[in-house]
């Protein structure tokens, strides 16, 4: 493949290209989505399958649209005043972008985790307690906190200082800790923008685990720049790729062992072996 | 005239690394190609020495292997390959053992011709040596496939190699049944027809290994995973 080709990293994938789930019902769909902002297309036509209970992976050179298509799922886009989303989302039986869902009770049921740990500047107690307690779940919080730092395997170095600041632990303390704040509202999905990039390995490994050990009670999309981590704890894979024109596209989707040992698309194959990025 | 940055970069350095794995393998089949023809023509002539230095020989395989295999490990752990690169790299450690087994079965046939001692092969050695020049040609075209890369030049040379696998069967029963023969007729027979029976089990072999590498070749340019009759594909959920 001739790597300066910009047509050709413009194309669209082909659409045998990208997986279809043809015997169960995802829990996240998108149908042809597109998002603008200002007018410019920064993603455009993505039609994404996501299993119940599964880990997928959006994967693709910086700037081909993985986070904007990431920030779809949640309509985080949004809170962007220049975005504009065409084509649908469907969770949970219903497109998100009807007119009459609330955004807010959408972040609820799919919560977000960032690249750069964000906890509130309050005690971690009340950092996992938050959405609870504005959702009006406020019976048992105690158990509610202590539950929801166990899933994000933090409890254990947290549990004597919970009403220490969120900001006087390390970084991947706190990035568990914003995944502990996301599960205390028992979200269905779990969207995380490369939620380890900025950690040390360590923690890298014990957010690798932690996601594995999640998959199992909710569904997670991940957008990682990290290829060896994407292999090691997803399911599937989606592939983003732009052109010159900076218009991001699902060339490919599938199981990991597709992508990453036998990819459909030589962009991908390039992608993954490093000749593009 | 402007500088030119000559550091390579990291892709085309792994880039070069591969295919001086590539020149390891082509060297290694070189030396097993050479072992199986030299320990039949020591065969075929009696020549103890020379039978003596293919068994010598054989650890210069062995060694070749272990280092393509290490060689193959370090590429793995430095690069972390993916996709085609990861399953060239994982078919020529395959391919790697494939050889260095067959290495062992020229081995064989020398210690037997050694084992022979000044007896005269049982029958005239025409079928035998005949099996052995398909089997390396086999070899030669299965190495060839692994080296193309491509999908359709594989399937191509697996088509005829499955076809040459045949005849190289249908010979080695033909040396079955002759050997058998003259068993019956002398039991004295039977020692020597033995030996003969291994040289040509051995040769038999080497055509197999062929036929593994070819499913090598196969599984670098397509990802599909074939031994024998059995086909599965490695990406599928």
């Amino acid at each position: 493949m001739a790597l300066h080709d910009t047509d050709l990293l413009s194309q669209e994938g082909s659409v045998e290209n990208i997986l279809k789930f043809d015997d169960i019902e995802p829990v996240l769909e998108s149908k042809d989505l597109s998002v603008s902002y200002g007018g410019q297309i920064a993603v455009s036509g993505v039609s994404l399958q996501v299993p119940k209970n599964s880990v997928v992976s959006l994967i693709g050179p910086s700037g081909c649209g993985k986070s904007t298509l990431l920030r779809c799922f949640n309509r985080m886009n949004d809170l962007i005043p220049s975005a504009s989303v065409q084509g649908t989302v469907n969770f949970a039986g219903q497109n998100i972008y009807a007119p009459d869902i609330d955004p807010t009770e959408i972040r609820f049921r799919i919560g977000m985790v960032f690249q750069r740990p964000n906890p509130f500047p309050k005690s971690i107690y009340e950092n996992v307690a938050f959405g609870p307690r504005i959702n009006g779940m406020t019976d048992d919080l105690d158990e509610v906190v202590e539950t929801s730092l166990r899933r994000a395997a933090v409890w254990d170095e947290v549990k004597d200082r919970l009403n220490d600041s969120g900001l006087s632990v390390s970084g991947g303390q706190q990035q568990r800790i914003c995944i502990a704040r996301a599960l205390a509202v028992n979200p269905e999905i779990v969207l995380m923008d490369e939620p380890a990039s900025a950690l040390d390995p360590i923690s890298t490994q014990a957010i690798e685990q932690l996601i594995q050990e999640l998959s199992s009670e909710v569904t997670i999309v991940i957008v990682t720049h990290n290829m060896q981590q994407a292999t090691r704890i997803s399911n599937y894979a989606a592939v983003m790729m732009a052109g010159e024109e900076r218009v991001g596209r699902m060339i490919e989707y599938g199981t990991n062992e597709q992508v990453f040992g036998n990819p459909k698309d030589e962009r991908t194959e390039a992608y993954v072996t490093g000749r593009i990025g | 005239m402007s500088e030119q940055n000559i550091i390579p970069t990291a892709r085309q350095e792994f880039d070069r690394e591969l295919g001086r794995l590539e020149a390891e393998l082509i060297l290694m089949s070189g030396l097993v190609e050479k072992a199986i023809y030299d320990a039949l023509n020591a065969l075929k002539n009696r020549d103890i020495d020379r039978s003596q230095k293919v068994i010598d020989e054989d650890d210069h395989i062995d060694q070749t292997e272990l280092e393509i295999e290490r060689y193959c490990v370090e590429l793995i752990r430095r690069q972390s390959p993916m996709a085609g690169d990861l399953r060239r790299i994982v078919a020529s450690l395959q391919i790697a053992g494939e050889l260095e087994r067959i290495g062992d079965y020229a081995e064989g046939i020398a210690k037997i011709s050694i084992n022979m001692g000044s007896q005269p092969p049982l029958k005239e050695l025409i079928d035998i040596p005949r099996m052995g020049d398909m089997a390396v040609s086999m070899l030669k075209r299965s190495l060839e496939a692994f080296i193309s890369r491509d999908a359709d030049s594989v399937r191509t040379i697996s088509v005829e190699l499955e076809s040459e696998d045949d005849e190289v069967d249908d010979l080695y029963a033909k040396v079955q049944g002759d050997l058998m023969e003259l068993v019956k007729a002398d039991p004295d027979n039977a020692e020597r027809a033995t030996y003969l029976m291994w040289v040509a089990h051995n040769v038999e072999r080497v055509a197999d290994r062929a036929m593994n590498i070819v499913e090598r070749a196969l599984y670098q340019a397509t990802g599909e995973l074939v031994s024998g009759s059995t086909q599965i594909d490695a990406s599928a959920e």
